[in-house]
């Protein structure tokens, strides 16, 4: 744990780009043959069963990534690195073990396999609790691929330079003091195995393009910032084509557009450095209960930490009680049938959904992704588990959301996509702000902060719009809500149609010790939350 | 071969800049042996060992540069390597922050490294793990525990003649006991350089105690509060104090874009900015929490003062704003201190007539930059203390604070005391600024 890093970040947390710095061109290296990543899985899951594993599952991973950063005139990095290697888990005396290597030979993964088996043995002697694992049966041989129509690893670096510069240029000449801005591109290739009888094949595409523009007002000392509203997707480089039927215009009165399954940078770039100039000089809040109506990018970050973590089942339980926490939303809750949220709150998981970042054929222990519902009407229905954990709660199916960083990282439960379901009635973001007395529009997210068991929240944004008798007024600033997360679901109290839905997600969702990341996207349409705590965040410091 | 010694991993340095027909170059080795055990619910959950050499090259043509790594150490590999970089950099755009590579440097003699850290075998982790669940067992609470033990190396060369080795270990241990029925928490964290101080079952009586002294909290209205802040509470991955000294950039500040940044222009450099008694700076040979003599550049890493007396004495100078500014660059250190007194948090308890002692504080995310205004909750251990006594516990809180406005409302500065490679006191503070009531144990 080092305790200082290197000065101030502009940009929201970068992924680490893991692996061994290489050439672009080593990007477009084929994976290896799947005839000879079955017999290296083979190899492992013979070598496990001989060591007396009951259960051993493989996962051969190649992680390909590229970052390319640049502020103002200048590339400041391009990064591409790839990282190869295999992870073998095993279930021997009803305990786990796991060993990695990056020897990928038949005897470099019979070697981690025996390995594991040492690790689960030794450990058994004080485990109490035998691992169960909902039964799945082998899906044989089958592949999986992100339905991407161009892998950003094919489009030269030189273009997408362009392009991140041609952003910055847009924000420089309509007076940007400074914009960062940068490039994410990565490609999972996966392959799994295990002694059920699966040998699954996937290749896994995302993709992340940010900036964050800061204006500075060198008289008064003030400055401030204003991030893109891009989502990170699981696309390729389509996502960098702009399309006008992707484009989702914000009220009227906002100059705000919202992107579905396209992003243009260019004119978000621009829109933000006339953003980020009006916040200099927009209206400091008045504290007070208001009617919040919240745009998708903004509200997937609530939904993330107010309904994606604490319906975790690993959090339920308690296997996270050191470092993220453990959950509200208790066996013994859920049993009370209180109401997580108003009858309009309708929140699904899904694995499968198109363009997302969770979307994959199957999750990292074999298990067939699907879909299903964690809130209906309002209601807790259900968690997110996976193979060790439905037993725990009486079920005997897994849920498919189970994930490892990288191959050299054991698989555990992660957030599949969560995602609020549009209103069934039609209804455009500008009824809903003709309805608002008073009210703020908030879009983009900002600072975010809530407690280890999920109750109170602290959330920002990137720009925020007075609303007053349905009319949007102006901007705010120094706007953050604080709320309990059963009151705020519990005040919704509308939702726009399915035409405003879209992504907002995030590329490094943090969980475990040692900890490791996961992408998670979260689909919403604007929606309005009644009587919500507004605080001014505004301070003095001399 | 995860720790090579200086002179094992200097000979294949030599061998690889030997390879290079770049401007410039530089290559390093890092290599780290690590291992790990996790449990809750009083049970082992996960356990794992790693190890890993990697090297990397950095080549430079003009002001044109590229970097490429490996792990393997053939000669074939070594040299495809030095390829790599080469045609990355050939390739590269000009970089118009580029600074020439340092010569020859003088470093101090690294102390951070103890053979029985390296040496740590899973029986340790294993022991550690079965006391400290022991402990909860017999006291029917639960216990969540992680302990991580490392031994590292880094090794530099450069094609100017600069040549740089340290090695160093770690060890971090933290430790969350809940009552059964979760109505009670507590936590004890620590880390270490010579694993020999651990002692997981003194830690983990500490948060027993503080579990099962939480149960039943009691709601007291949020608002500004006199607090006593244990070291947890202003050091941890995302702390109070650590965002403070990651915000000290000189470039921008001097861009107008930190809490740094003087009005008009300019930074607050030489400034009073907090409390007279606050003092920070790092020392890599501190004998408690040393740390490494140089940083990835190969600067050395010396004693340096940040704020002294409560004045901003140093900030932090990449190479290039500091050519650009004709000062001296700055070392990052991997760690610092804060200077304090003798007394302890229970002593600090005693003076209270009215306050609230926390022992940890979570999820601390930036609200306003331009102030430093953070937000975040208490967890794992909330009291109200009354006439020198802690009265009963109380339920957790949400702060919106800045560690400028904290540092200028100082009560009293306790006795430092190693966290996260850091020293640093518990803190007594007045008017620290609840917003919020949290249910969340």
């Amino acid at each position: 744990m080092s305790s200082l890093a290197a000065g101030a970040l502009f940009l929201p947390g970068f992924p680490g780009l893991g692996g061994n710095l290489v050439t672009p061109e080593q990007l477009l290296v084929p994976a290896a043959d799947v005839a000879l990543k079955k017999r290296l899985a083979d190899a492992a899951l013979n070598a496990a069963k001989s060591a007396g594993a009951s259960y051993a599952d493989v996962r051969i991973g190649r992680s390909l990534n590229q970052g390319i950063f640049t502020r103002e005139k200048q590339v400041q990095n391009i990064q591409s690195t790839e990282s190869y290697g295999a992870g073998v888990r095993v279930l021997a005396n009803g305990t786990w073990g796991f060993a990695a290597t990056n020897t990928v030979s038949e005897e470099g993964l019979a070697k981690a396999a025996q390995l594991a088996v040492q690790i689960a043995k030794a450990n058994s002697k004080v485990q109490k609790e035998q691992v169960k694992l909902a039964p799945v049966k082998g899906h044989g041989e089958v592949s999986w691929k992100t339905p991407i129509q161009q892998n950003a690893f094919e489009v030269p670096i030189a273009q997408k330079v362009d392009l991140l510069l041609g952003a910055n240029a847009k924000a420089l000449e309509n007076g940007a003091s400074f914009i960062n801005s940068a490039l994410f591109q990565v490609n999972e290739q996966k392959y799994f195995a295990s002694t059920d009888g699966s040998y699954i094949d996937q290749d896994i595409h995302r993709i992340w393009p940010t900036f964050s523009v800061t204006a500075i007002d060198r008289a008064s000392g003030k400055f401030r910032s204003r991030q893109a509203l891009s989502a990170p997707m699981g696309m390729g480089y389509e996502y960098m084509m702009p399309k006008a039927a992707d484009k989702v215009a914000g009220p009227a009165g906002s100059d705000l557009v919202g992107y579905k399954n396209s992003y243009d940078i260019l004119e978000d770039a621009t829109a933000a450095t006339k953003q980020v100039k009006q916040k200099l000089t927009a209206k400091s809040v008045t504290p007070g209960k208001y009617d919040l109506v919240l745009d998708p990018h903004h509200l997937g970050l609530t939904i993330h930490e107010s309904v994606g973590h604490p319906t975790e089942l690993d959090r339920v339980l308690g296997y996270e009680a050191n470092y993220a926490g453990t959950s509200f939303a208790t066996l013994e809750w859920k049993a009370k049938k209180q109401p997580y949220g108003s009858k309009l709150v309708n929140i699904v998981a899904d694995k499968q959904q198109a363009n997302s970042l969770g979307a994959v054929g199957y999750d990292d222990e074999g298990v067939k992704t699907k879909k299903w519902d964690l809130i209906k009407d309002g209601m807790l229905i259900d968690y997110q588990k996976i193979r060790d954990q439905a037993a725990m709660v009486g079920q005997n199916e897994s849920d498919g959301c189970c994930y490892a960083q990288s191959w050299s990282d054991v698989q555990f439960q992660r957030m599949p996509n969560v995602s609020l379901q549009p209103g069934k009635a039609k209804l455009s973001v500008d009824d809903m702000v003709k309805g608002v007395d008073k009210g703020i529009y908030i879009a983009g997210h900002g600072s975010f902060s809530i407690d280890q068991q999920r109750y109170n929240s602290q959330f920002g944004g990137q720009v925020f719009y007075e609303i007053d008798k349905g009319k949007i007024t102006g901007m705010l600033e120094d706007v953050a809500y604080q709320t309990n997360t059963l009151e705020f679901w519990n005040s919704c109290a509308a939702i726009c149609d399915e035409s405003d839905y879209r992504f907002s997600g995030f590329f490094n969702d943090g969980k475990g010790q040692p900890s490791q990341s996961s992408a998670v996207s979260h689909g919403s349409s604007t929606t309005r939350f009644n009587g919500v705590n507004v605080i001014n965040t505004a301070r003095k410091i001399g | 071969m995860p720790i090579l010694s200086k002179d094992e991993a200097q000979t294949i340095l030599k061998k690889v800049l030997s390879y290079s027909k770049a401007d410039e170059c530089t290559v390093s080795l890092r290599g780290r042996t690590s291992g790990n055990i996790r449990y809750a619910r009083n049970n082992v959950s996960t356990a794992g060992s790693t190890d890993n050499v990697s090297l990397v090259v950095e080549s430079g043509f003009g002001k044109r540069s590229g970097v490429a790594t490996c792990n393997e150490f053939d000669e074939a590999t070594l040299r495809r390597c030095v390829q790599r970089a080469e045609e990355i950099a050939r390739l590269a755009p000009e970089d118009p922050d580029y600074v020439p590579l340092l010569g020859p440097q003088q470093y101090l003699t690294p102390v951070a490294f103890a053979q029985s850290t390296a040496g740590i075998t899973p029986d340790f982790r294993a022991k550690a793990a079965a006391d400290s669940i022991a402990l909860c067992q017999e006291r029917k609470l639960t216990a969540a525990g992680y302990l991580e033990d490392g031994a590292s190396f880094l090794a530099l060369r450069n094609s100017k003649g600069l040549e740089a080795y340290q090695q160093d270990t770690n060890l971090d241990f933290s430790i969350t006991v809940r009552t059964p029925d979760g109505t009670g928490s507590g936590y004890a964290v620590a880390d270490f350089t010579d694993a020999n101080k651990l002692d997981a079952k003194a830690l983990t009586k500490i948060a027993a105690d503080k579990a099962a002294g939480s149960v039943n909290a009691k709601a007291i209205e949020p608002g500004k509060y006199t607090v006593i802040l244990e070291p947890a509470a202003l050091v941890s991955d995302e702390g109070l104090l650590n965002n403070l000294m990651y915000s000290l950039d000189a470039r921008s500040a001097d861009e107008g874009r930190s809490f740094l940044s003087k009005k008009g222009g300019g930074n607050k450099l030489g400034q009073k900015l907090f409390d007279e008694r606050v003092t920070i700076y790092s020392d890599p040979l501190n004998a408690e929490a040393p740390g490494n003599v140089f940083d990835g550049n190969g600067l050395p890493v010396k004693r340096t003062v940040w704020i002294e007396k409560g004045v901003m004495k140093n900030m932090f100078y990449s190479r290039f704003w500091a050519q650009k500014n004709n000062v001296a660059p700055t070392a990052f250190p991997n760690g610092f201190i804060m200077e304090g007194g003798t007394q302890t948090v229970q002593d600090m308890i005693k003076s209270t007539e009215k306050g609230i002692l926390v022992t940890r504080l979570w999820y601390i995310r930036d609200v306003d930059p331009q102030t430093l205004l953070y937000t975040g909750l208490t967890r794992d251990g909330t009291f109200y203390i009354e006439n020198g006594k802690i009265k009963h516990p109380v339920k957790n809180f949400r702060f919106n604070e800045s560690p400028i406005i904290m540092l200028n409302n100082i009560e009293a500065i306790g006795k430092p005391q190693r966290l996260g490679g850091n020293l640093v006191p518990p803190l007594k503070i007045r008017d620290f600024t609840f917003t919020s009531l949290s249910d969340a144990v």
